[in-house]
């Protein structure tokens, strides 16, 4: 993926698919200790204990329509070569969470990219589904919480085209300037 | 710690007010676009932006969109599929932001099916 916003959004599908109906996106880049965490949490049906050890294994899937499966191999694979490495914490009926770290200056990893469209593409295509994302930038934190917009929003659909297309622009506005108040 | 504001909130509402006839009703058409890895690999992202921003200038609140995962056909990823009422639904192939716009402008608004991206009726 060219993108680790790319990545967040693919196993954030997954969530969905677990059935989750709020998902946690946390993107912290800490720039003095040189890490980038990237954390998703669904409160999904979680997995069983023996399918970890085989997560990332491209051959294993729970999907029916093909027989690979490579969102968290590919992940996994992006954080390894950065000198990070890929947590995945689960119970079944408890939820999922999946961890990533990389070294921040790392010259394989790749840009957290377009957080803004990753978020709104969620929002969009899932309305039933809550998404709380929090992104942390050396300390300077940004959080959108879909629960409150909705509430805020009162009659409004998150899910209306002119509200999505604000939504996104006021996004990466706020994630503009939380990058400038900590300099280049 | 930064937040959307209510400020901010208050401006896309009153933005949003102010250019959307609020007609309520079904959905005529329904556009899916497949999000798995493959799909979002190819750009997917890229396509489901450009099909929000034609829909905030087009302003059709009977069109529906949703996010899928993959259907088996990775190869001929992004795919997009639009379906209207009554109608057979249309998988797109190899869908880019400008595919998605034409196939937007032309299939979901006026009905015309765009043969060239087609991938297969279903």
């Amino acid at each position: 993926m060219r993108e680790l916003s790319l990545h967040i959004l693919d196993i954030a599908e997954n969530g969905i698919t677990a059935g989750a109906d709020c998902i946690h996106i946390l993107v912290e880049e800490d720039r003095t200790t040189d890490l980038l965490t990237l954390k998703i949490t669904d409160n999904g049906q979680g997995m069983p204990a023996e399918k970890i050890k085989k997560l990332t294994d491209p051959f294993v899937t729970s999907r029916t329509t093909r027989r690979v499966g490579l969102g968290l191999s590919l992940l996994a694979a992006a954080a390894d070569r950065c000198a990070g490495r890929l947590t995945v914490e689960t119970e079944p009926g408890a939820g999922t969470e999946v961890g990533a770290t990389f070294r921040y200056s790392h010259i394989d990893r790749a840009p957290v990219g377009d957080m803004a469209a990753t978020i709104t593409t969620l929002i969009m295509g899932n309305p039933q589904i809550d998404f709380v994302y929090t992104h942390i930038i050396d300390g300077e934190e940004f959080t959108l919480d879909t629960r409150e917009l909705k509430a805020e929003m009162g009659n409004l659909s998150l899910t209306n085209p002119v509200v999505v297309h604000h939504l996104t622009a006021s996004i990466r506005h706020s994630l503009g300037q939380l990058i400038a108040k900590n300099g280049p | 710690m930064a937040k959307l504001t209510i400020e901010d909130l208050k401006k896309i509402k009153e933005q949003t007010a102010k250019s959307t006839s609020l007609r309520d009703g079904d959905a005529n058409v329904k556009i899916t676009v497949h999000m798995g890895t493959c799909g979002i690999a190819a750009g997917a992202r890229a396509v489901m932006n450009a099909l929000m921003e034609e829909m905030a200038a087009a302003d059709r609140q009977d069109i529906r969109v949703v996010t899928s995962g993959c259907m088996g056909m990775c190869s001929s990823e992004p795919n997009v599929t639009v379906e209207i009422q009554n109608g057979e639904p249309i998988v797109y192939q190899h869908m880019d932001s400008n595919r998605m716009r034409q196939v937007f402008k032309r299939h979901a608004l006026l009905g015309e099916v765009q043969t060239d991206f087609a991938l297969a009726k279903m």
